[in-house]
């Protein structure tokens, strides 16, 4: 699976020696070309960053310079810069029991979709039983379901169990619908192990559990990879599912922060530091993981 | 962050898988052991969601008295309801097709520069952040105060570049006087200038404090020319005349004074810094006019979230999110496209627009479908954005089918009954991109 510096690196060298051919006249059209093209990317780039510049510097002014003029002036008055808004932020009990919860949600859906996904789609790939094809058909088929269909019947039912409000029940609920790609995904990928490894770990006389967990888990880590970081950071920035089966003690922190937009105007100084904090792991996850990650992209998207 | 439409098997058996791909005996009960958890928690939080739901749609608000499709029938006569579902159809039809333009164009520009890594990251990373953070980053962006918002910070930069902004917006004469509004906003005096009599332009309307720094204290013009003086007939502290240049008055600096003649502008000049301007001889005999480009008030850009721009707005904060995923699919793409055909088109005299239109494009049309049909699936359910996005007052106007559920099932609409059936419609408009991935799967296990 490519990364993106993959693509970058393998293109980038594939066009070089067809330079060399041109004529001077194309060349120099090229070079002239080429400034535009800089000038144009350039310019796209600074776009792009802007709105996330814009929220990191508004999180650092005071409410009052907020209120009053706009981030870019803090390049001409570096000095009105200060960490208050994070210091208040931090010692607000509803803020940080939030971004506890968010932990408390992510991590278990995570391992959960992971583990379950893993058992299925090892079976779905190696396992030999009447109606697997149709099962899996069915399993595919559910890849698109949006999530709006199971709202009601889920907040009904979770009511019923008494979990609704819970944290468990926001996590089943992550589970339930992250479950389809994980097993498309894994049973994909284990799928390709190498029949031979798998038929000689069985005549040395492994177990189907010793097997999946001493073979299959291991060699399908890059996929398992993928999967995690997906649903890592699909759990991590959700914000609807929370917002309906959570409640005040169980909400993450995308909740708690949206309660806030309403005011939005006089309160920036408290949501651009959250917000900002809420995109913290999600960018590390991001640029440590990056080949993961954009393999997972791949997988889910394009074949 | 929704993932999935796979329009494709991921990395997909690369070889025809073996007719049997099952180990030796596996029992039965094992496999059921191993699928247990997944078929449960499926079963119960996807699949049978889905026959709730319809069943619930065919009922009414609170769901005692079975209503058939009257709910379905809702969704086009309820106003709000119509609203989202038209703005749903705009989000499907511009936003994905936006994103993968723009996905493509970066795509093949950045293989030109060197520096294509960092910008694919710069533009690929705010795929990774929650739609909330999104949201507040745009609420930012699109703040309708100049000094606040970096959209219209922008867009009145630019304009007032283009057209200068009016220098004392809201200023007017001193009622009573020689100088009458006339058309458009602008001010013309009664009398006619003869050479040797300053003209006396007295201004009121604008407080002293507003003034530039450095303005300078008014003088009456002198000397046998067409000449005059405008300034602010104001004197600080009381006392002064009307109409009359009183020691400490400010002057008005680069006002705008047109001689007209018969209708038609004879001569222009501009107040000098000590508010005096004159006039060519030519102009002798005009009325003076102040135009209503001296008066403007300043530009103060867009209502990006008013109930008319508030859908494009939040379509492009959407783009700016999901831009990156349709460039790193295509970038992708693009990478295992042969370059001699490329090449070949370039040797045969094809220029780089040629080229891009008649060979890369074709050869991408796979990718740019599959990036297509997920971002469409993606925007019928997007959600997050028009909620944190949009203002209050604005919010009906941007509605949209996900939105419009949620108000109706959960946010104080209660009705469950149109809330589901709009559920429904969400599932019924992927059912073609399920049935293909479905389709494509069997073919792929029947080779």
């Amino acid at each position: 699976m490519t990364s993106i510096a993959d693509t970058a690196g393998t293109t980038g060298a594939a066009a070089t020696p067809a330079a060399e051919r041109e004529p001077l006249a194309t060349r120099l059209a090229g070079r002239l070309g080429g400034g535009a093209v800089r000038g144009f990317l350039l310019l796209v780039a600074l776009f792009w960053l802007m709105p996330t510049v814009g929220l990191l510097i508004s999180s650092f002014r005071a409410p009052t310079d907020i209120g009053t003029s706009g981030w870019w002036k803090v390049f001409s008055t570096p000095a009105q810069l200060t960490v208050n808004n994070y210091q208040n932020l931090l010692s607000d009990h509803a803020i940080t029991s939030s971004l506890v919860n968010t932990v408390l949600i992510t991590v278990p859906a995570t391992l959960l979709v992971v583990v379950i996904g893993s058992l299925a789609g090892y079976a779905f790939a190696w396992m030999d039983f009447r109606g697997r094809d149709w099962l899996f058909l069915l399993v595919v088929g559910l890849l698109v379901v949006p999530i709006q269909i199971a709202l009601l019947p889920v907040e009904h039912l979770f009511r019923d169990i008494g979990i609704f409000g819970e944290i468990i029940g926001v996590i089943l609920f992550h589970v339930g619908f992250g479950l389809p790609f994980a097993i498309f995904l894994l049973r994909n990928f284990f799928a390709e192990i190498p029949r031979e490894l798998l038929e000689a770990a069985r005549l040395d006389g492994a177990s189907e559990l010793r097997l999946f967990t001493q073979v299959i888990m291991p060699l399908g880590g890059p996929a398992i990879a993928s999967l995690g970081i997906f649903q890592f950071l699909w759990v991590w920035n959700d914000m609807l599912v929370a917002l309906i089966f959570s409640n005040s003690d169980s909400q993450p922190i995308t909740v708690a922060l949206q309660q806030q937009v309403r005011q939005f105007g006089n309160n920036v100084d408290v949501l651009a530091p959250g917000a900002f904090i809420s995109m913290v792991i999600p960018l590390i996850v991001f640029f440590a993981f990056q080949r993961q990650f954009v393999s997972g992209v791949m997988a889910g998207a394009v074949k | 962050m929704a993932t999935v439409a796979t329009a494709g098997g991921a990395p997909a058996p690369a070889k025809p898988p073996a007719k049997r791909r099952s180990l030796m005996g596996t029992r039965p009960w094992v496999a059921a052991l191993f699928l247990l958890p997944a078929l449960v928690l499926l079963g119960a939080l996807v699949v049978y969601p889905i026959g709730y739901t319809t069943w619930r749609s065919l009922y009414d608000a609170g769901g005692a008295r079975f209503v058939g499709l009257e709910n379905y029938g809702s969704v086009f006569s309820d106003d709000s309801t119509f609203t989202a579902l038209k703005n749903t159809a705009i989000w499907v039809a511009v936003a994905p097709a936006l994103a993968t333009g723009l996905g493509l164009i970066f795509a093949v520009l950045t293989e030109r520069v060197s520096w294509g890594t960092a910008f694919k990251l710069i533009v690929f990373m705010p795929m990774v952040i929650s739609m909330l953070a999104a949201g507040i980053i745009f609420r930012l962006v699109y703040d309708a105060d100049p000094s606040r918002g970096v959209a219209n910070a922008v867009i009145v930069g630019v304009h007032d570049t283009f057209a200068a902004s009016s220098a004392y917006p809201g200023a007017k004469p001193r009622p009573g006087g020689d100088i009458t509004a006339t058309s458009g906003g602008s001010y013309t005096t009664k009398s006619t200038a003869q050479p040797g009599t300053p003209v006396a332009l007295p201004l009121i309307g604008i407080p002293a404090a507003k003034l530039p720094a450095g303005t300078q204290d008014a003088k009456t013009a002198s000397g046998s020319g067409l000449t005059g003086t405008v300034w602010l007939d104001f004197a600080p502290g009381g006392g002064g005349k009307p109409g009359v240049v009183d020691q400490g008055e400010e002057a008005l600096k680069g006002v705008e004074v047109q001689a007209v003649k018969g209708g038609k502008v004879v001569a222009t000049a501009k107040s000098a810094a000590d508010g005096t301007f004159s006039l060519p001889a030519s102009a002798a005999g005009a009325q003076l006019r102040l135009p209503s480009s001296n008066f403007a008030q300043p530009y103060s850009g867009v209502d990006w979230l008013g109930p008319s721009l508030v859908t494009p707005a939040i379509i492009g904060s959407y783009i700016w999110m999901w831009a990156g995923f349709a460039m790193v699919l295509i970038a992708a793409g693009l990478a295992g496209v042969p370059r001699e055909l490329m090449e070949a088109a370039r040797v045969d005299g094809a220029n780089e627009w040629q080229v891009f239109r008649k060979v890369t494009v074709p050869l991408l049309a796979p990718v740019l479908i599959v990036v297509l049909v997920t971002l469409m699936i993606n925007v019928m359910k997007v959600f997050d954005l028009v909620y944190i996005i949009a203002p209050q007052p604005s919010q009906p106007a941007a509605n949209v089918l996900a939105l419009q559920l949620y108000v109706s099932s959960f946010g104080g609409g209660n009705n469950q009954g149109l809330g589901s059936a709009i559920g429904v419609i969400l599932l019924l408009l992927v059912i073609p991109v399920m049935a293909f991935n479905i389709r494509r799967l069997r073919r792929e296990r029947r080779r």
